[in-house]
């Protein structure tokens, strides 16, 4: 026969927690049956409330002029803590852009580190020890090689890591995405893609991103794994990632999680959406809020009440409260510290401008005096 | 409830045992004089090997670095001692594996990242010029990123425009990355050394051109450090300035400029990233006039770097304004006689020299 078929593949879409909370248990069976215990669901639902609130008041600190610039991860929860409950606080490693703060919370990422970097400030970037976790990346899509990289390196190492990056639909177009999953795929390194589908890459809609029916079958050009998922689902969230998580373990190599979800607010505070953003759109997405449809399903289940929403929120303004005094005490930094940090040991160039301060000529400061009276050769 | 602010270990942690580096302190220039004779690349090779005999975080990148031996043969035999978790052969891809190879550095691995050409790197610029370099001052001191990324830089001998790059005019704009050009074999080996061990982003050019160059290079494991000129040959008439390449055009003119009666310092800076500009002060005070020769283009090059420098610190030493001698300010040709004419040379700085000292 002159034309057979090289090849076939189909890409699934997992979904187990409707929008009405109704679990599909039978799915859910299927899964596994340790799927999430109640007592996870209570504390993922917590963290995502928690965030939520974050999200707020960051927000108001930055319409207050407190803060720079901030993303709301609003509407995106789910699949940041979805994921990160799969994946080993302080072995696996979480490779971030920026619009997945409860995963990084979850991980023990002081929680006003990420308050301190947006009101700029380079210290919210210094990690505590212990904590596998790399420095929010605001370039589009550069860290997806460091993730594979660092896949990589504990491959190398026979280290039991795995690495879980994020980004948006968006960084699908950027060249190093495509890179980063070739060479996981080449070198099968135990990385996995975490795809936020929000539909908007600030005003670029999905569908003038890519002619692609999903993002999920990007990654199969790469021979990578691949799955789409409803990102508002926390359940199908975390099946996917623990079922791509143990394949990583297994030595299977990447996997690819498409997370279909929705962007509830603006890009970032210098965005407003509703400029290009149809508010029919916005509401129907409201409708399926991953954090109405856990406390729907915690109802159903009878391990919720209105009560303990209450005590929850309370809670919740409570810790970023917090959160907020820590980072906003935070002393100034040390006009120093940008010279400090610039190379592991200063150089002399440098040094000089940080001990005077001054960044023009050098030939005129009286410390440069000295500066070619050596004798002889 | 308390949040603690984070206490933070202010070392490197990609580095959790530092390199071997040595204390410069009370450093000596290597012997020079001998006849353990070797091409250049055979000294690149020295180095690579030496340092990953000697720690097991080393390990080399690039396309064709491995089964191949190295498009300009750097890496020859080295797939053979270290096996292909070290000498690792990459897709086409500079963006990706320099990327990645910074990622391994980050995590505690020591990469040497070949470029078959630097300008080829213009493809991986975000990663090397807005990731590495950036990653240590970003972090707050926390993440550094020592790595090497090495390579043919400047015109290779009808290459085109587009293959024919020297990059170390745009890329020593930025803060956070060293550089370092070599101009000789004995060089070479001894910069090598100390760039894998340095702890912070070297890029390392080297030339094509040179790569079948020989000389004596001691056979022992060596350093050179960075920031240290090398007086190549002393005058009194004029100070040559120069790296890489164009150091032995330097050195050619200053033969021809003895038989007329001019004696020229030359000094070839071995990394412009950091510069010792001392050194060149140090002349200047002597001669009094200063050529500076680049491969680059002349616009905010290195060599307008170096001229500015000399007026900032040696200014009233001066006797004539400084000179440079670059490249011309077009595209690189790809015609032989165009490229030629278009290349720092001999001619040219001979003219140069004396312009400024007549």
């Amino acid at each position: 026969m002159p034309r057979t078929v090289a090849y076939k593949a189909q890409i699934e879409h997992l979904s187990v927690l409707d929008e009405n909370g109704k679990l599909d248990a039978a799915l859910a069976k299927k899964l596994g049956k340790d799927l999430l215990g109640d007592e996870q669901v209570l504390m993922a639902y917590e963290h995502m409330t928690v965030c939520r609130q974050y999200d707020e008041v960051a927000f108001r600190l930055q319409r207050s002029g407190r803060m720079g610039t901030f993303p709301q991860n609003k509407g995106q929860e789910a699949v940041a803590i979805g994921s990160a409950l799969a994946a080993r606080k302080g072995q696996d490693w979480l490779v971030p852009a920026y619009r997945e703060n409860a995963a990084l919370f979850l991980h023990g990422l002081p929680m006003h580190s990420v308050l301190v970097y947006w009101m700029g400030d380079e210290r919210g970037s210094q990690i505590p020890q212990g904590v596998k976790i790399t420095p929010l990346s605001v370039p589009i899509g550069t860290h997806m090689l460091h993730a594979a990289g660092i896949a990589w390196a504990s491959k190398i190492r026979k280290e039991d890591s795995v690495t879980l990056t994020y980004f948006g639909d968006g960084a699908t177009s950027e060249g190093d995405f495509h890179e980063a999953a070739n060479f996981a795929g080449v070198l099968q390194v135990p990385c996995i893609f975490i795809c936020q589908n929000n539909s908007w890459a600030i005003s670029v809609p999905r569908e003038k991103q890519t002619a692609s029916e999903t993002f999920a079958q990007k990654a199969l050009a790469y021979g990578i794994p691949t799955i789409q998922v409803d990102g508002n689902d926390l359940f199908a969230v975390y099946a996917a990632t623990r079922e791509a998580h143990e394949r990583a373990r297994k030595g299977g190599g990447p996997s690819f999680i498409e997370a279909v979800t929705y962007r509830l607010a603006d890009h970032t505070t210098a965005d407003d959406a509703s400029r290009y953003r149809d508010t029919k759109e916005l509401d129907a997405w409201k409708a399926k809020d991953p954090l109405i449809r856990l406390r729907r399903y915690l109802e159903k289940q009878d391990l919720w009440s209105d009560e303990q929403q209450e005590a929850l929120e309370a809670k919740a303004k409570a810790i970023v409260q917090e959160v907020v005094k820590a980072a906003e005490e935070m002393p100034k930094p040390e006009i120093t510290d940008i010279f400090d940090y610039t190379f592991a040991e200063i150089p002399e160039s440098l040094r000089v401008q940080r001990d005077t301060m001054r960044t023009t000529s050098l030939g005129q400061d009286p410390r440069q005096a000295g500066l070619g009276a050596r004798a002889g050769r | 409830m308390a949040v603690a602010l984070p206490t933070i270990e202010i070392e490197h942690p990609a580095l959790p045992r530092p390199m071997r580096f040595p204390d410069f302190a009370n450093w000596e220039e290597p012997q020079r004089e001998g006849d353990r004779v070797i091409t250049f690349r055979e000294a690149l090779r020295e180095a690579m090997t030496n340092a990953m005999r000697e720690d097991e975080r080393v390990f080399l990148l690039g396309e064709e670095v491995a089964e191949y031996n190295g498009a300009y043969k750097v890496s020859q035999g080295m797939l053979e001692e270290f096996g292909p978790k070290r000498i690792i052969d990459t897709p086409i891809s500079e963006n990706g594996f320099a990327g990645m190879a910074i990622a391994a550095a980050m995590a505690g691995l020591k990469p040497i990242v070949e470029f078959m050409s630097w300008s080829f790197s213009l493809v991986a610029a975000d990663q090397i010029l807005n990731n590495a370099p950036k990653m240590l001052y970003m972090s707050g001191g926390q993440w550094g990123c020592p790595i090497v990324f090495r390579g043919n830089d400047g015109a290779g001998g009808q290459l085109g425009s587009t293959h024919s790059w020297c990059v170390e005019g745009l890329y020593s704009n930025v803060p956070g990355v060293k550089i370092a050009i070599p101009s000789n074999p004995l060089d070479a080996k001894g910069l090598l050394r100390t760039a894998i061990a340095d702890p912070d982003p070297v890029f390392f050019l080297e030339s094509e051109r040179m790569l079948g160059d020989t000389m004596h290079v001691p056979e022992e494991d060596y350093f050179i450090p960075f920031g240290r000129a090398r007086l190549a040959r002393e005058g009194g008439d004029c100070t040559l300035v120069s790296f890489g390449r164009p150091v032995h055009f330097c050195m050619e003119a200053a033969e021809a400029l003895a038989k007329d009666g001019i004696e020229a310092d030359v000094l070839d800076m071995r990394t412009i990233r950091p510069l010792d500009i001392e050194a060149i002060v140090r002349s200047v005070k002597m001669t009094n006039r200063v050529v500076v020769v680049d491969q680059c283009w002349p616009f905010a090059s290195v060599a307008s770097e170096v001229v500015t420098q000399i007026v900032e610190h040696a200014f009233d030493w001066l006797d004539h304004q400084p000179v440079r001698v670059n490249t011309a300010d077009v595209p690189t040709p790809y015609a032989k006689g165009l490229e030629a004419a278009y290349l720092p040379n001999a001619n040219r700085i001979i003219e140069a020299v004396k312009g400024v000292v007549g």
